[in-house]
């Protein structure tokens, strides 16, 4: 009985909460083409349902063991309340890590292509550089007025600078991932960063400054600052052309944005839109885009 | 003449004492938050069971990460010129020496006397390091110490994608989900460390023979899956772990002499 109860007090520090949304102002019945796109990440899964190119639901549940069970979740939790039957969806867009595992996709594209396009229509056209931290990843794309990527680089290889490496130092130092960018801001002057590049030896690090008396808020600040410089030296390999904007999980954290700003001098747009979304987003662009050059397709056949 | 050598590594202090180049005592202790502390406590150790006073001890030479703590001693030495010297006085056919610690890797090619010829090493990444089979052991909830006997049981090689150890975790708890044996994940993550360290040792050459010390020389699924890689026998001595601490006394006792 202990131990249940042991389990049940136990708190995941990392565990971000899931979450949905819908425009319950738009009337899915009256739009002409209706377009999905899930983003089945490593560590969390989105899925964004479009009316004629108007956003009208989303989702952001945690990706489970299986590609096709995350996707089909994603677009029922969007889905729900909204009335609308999963049949309606006139094309379906998979990208992500597990894009390729989704059957009931009419096509996939790269996440990259994805949150370049996704983050043109959260951002405008002015955004030439996106940053997507995500769960297991960190790309820096650059892109044109029109959401076209014209360069890239990732790393895909090391936990640090992802959202995977944050959730790691959130559970040793007990703080809950929502409030790790706060708090690391929390400080009256700049800590400096910790030296290790590795999450792992970052983690025996920052356990040698606690014992050395530093607080959790400043050992949060040193981690974030080294998170921040790793990332900044992938920007600066692709190179930085402004409007600059950040997309993934990583961009709801203040701690790390700021300290990203500094470091680049330049200011990160502000979004209108929830930038976690913005790769799920992208490919519902691809999928209305699709869908319209098929409909035009069978428009000249047909004729 | 009596010397003392200390290797001051990420997760253990190791103290080795020679007399005229035999090994009198050697004893280790978990490098804990007083590093001075447990250094001395670990050649207090030594000394008692070697039956010599500090006093006889004609030099002592530090090496490790963690040497530059070590305030008592006469000089230091880095983790490489020490590897060497001791690789080469218990294999004198030896070129190669792989070193896999706690929380670095490191490839030397040295002289037929134990001078370093080139080296490479990696610090920056746990997936090259002792710290990655302690990881997954951990995870696969068995002890390090069953982690290579567990291993060399595994019927076949299962790849491992990941190249991170925090992405190595979630891969390893999908595939204990997934129902994968614990023997093929085990061997999964000796395949993926061999990969690694034998890709640093080819960027300074392979030159025979090739010998295998640091903590990690322990593990049998480790020797075996980094034998496979580079395709040819190691050599591993009884205890790998006190290769440094061995490596310093042999180059205290050259200084005493020279001095």
């Amino acid at each position: 009985m202990t131990e249940a109860v042991a389990t049940a007090q136990k708190r995941e520090y990392w565990r971000w909460r899931e979450y949905d949304w819908r425009d319950e102002s738009l009337d899915w019945k009256r739009a002409g083409g209706i377009s999905v796109g899930i983003d089945v990440g490593s560590v969390s899964s989105q899925a964004v349902v479009m009316c004629d190119g108007k956003l009208f639901a989303y989702s952001s549940l945690r990706t489970g063991s299986n590609s096709k069970t995350s996707a089909q979740r994603a677009l029922e939790v969007a889905l729900q309340e909204t009335g609308m039957p999963r049949e309606k969806v006139n094309y379906l867009v998979a990208t992500g890590y597990g894009r390729v595992n989704i059957p009931f996709a009419q096509k996939a594209i790269t996440e990259i292509a994805c949150h370049a396009r996704g983050a043109n229509f959260i951002y405008g056209p002015t955004v030439k550089t996106v940053l997507d931290m995500g769960g297991q990843d960190c790309k820096a794309i650059r892109c044109d007025g029109r959401g076209k990527v014209t360069n890239f680089l990732m790393n895909d290889k090391c936990a640090a600078g992802t959202g995977r490496g944050m959730e790691v130092m959130a559970e040793l130092l007990q703080i809950p991932i929502e409030d790790v960018g706060p708090a690391s801001l929390s400080l009256p002057e700049e800590p400096p960063p910790v030296s290790s590049t590795c999450v792992v030896f970052a983690k025996s690090e920052a356990l040698g400054l606690l014992r050395q008396n530093w607080s959790k808020e400043k050992v949060l600040g040193s981690f974030c600052l080294a998170m921040a410089h790793r990332t900044v030296e992938l920007l600066s390999r692709v190179g930085v052309e402004k409007d600059f904007a950040i997309t993934g999980g990583i961009s709801k954290n203040i701690g790390i944005v700021k300290r990203i700003e500094t470091k680049l001098g330049v200011e990160a747009l502000k979004p209108s839109i929830d930038p976690q979304i913005a790769g799920a987003l992208g490919a519902a662009l691809f999928a209305k885009a699709l869908y319209e050059k098929e409909l035009s397709g069978n428009a000249k056949t047909g004729s | 003449m009596i010397t003392a050598g200390i290797d001051g590594g990420a997760r253990a202090i190791k103290v080795l004492i020679l007399r005229d180049g035999k090994q009198l005592a050697r004893s280790s202790a978990l490098t804990g938050f007083d590093q001075q502390a447990t250094v001395t406590q670990a050649l207090e150790s030594a000394l008692q069971q070697a039956g010599v006073a500090r006093e006889e001890l004609q030099h002592i030479t530090a090496t490790g990460i963690g040497r530059k703590a070590i305030s008592f001693a006469d000089s230091e030495v880095t983790e490489m010129s020490a590897d060497a010297k001791a690789t080469v006085s218990l294999f004198p056919q030896a070129r190669t020496v792989i070193d896999v610690g706690a929380e670095e890797g490191r490839a030397i090619r040295c002289e037929p006397d134990g001078r370093v010829k080139d080296f490479a090493v990696n610090e920056k990444c746990a997936a090259g390091a002792g710290t990655f089979v302690e990881t997954m052991a951990r995870t696969l909830e068995i002890k390090l110490e069953e982690a290579g006997a567990l291993s060399l049981k595994a019927e076949k090689v299962i790849p491992m994608n990941a190249q991170c150890a925090v992405f190595a975790e979630s891969e390893v708890v999908s595939l204990i989900h997934s129902g994968t044996a614990k023997e093929e994940i085990i061997r999964a993550v000796h395949e993926a460390m061999a990969d690694r360290i034998s890709a640093m040792a080819r960027r300074v050459g392979i030159e025979r023979e090739v010998a295998l010390v640091g903590g990690v020389g322990r593990d049998a699924g480790f020797i075996k899956a980094l034998a496979g890689k580079l395709g040819m026998e190691l050599f591993v001595p009884m205890e790998p772990e006190f290769a440094g601490a061995l490596g310093a006394a042999l180059i205290a006792a050259e200084r005493a002499r020279a001095s």
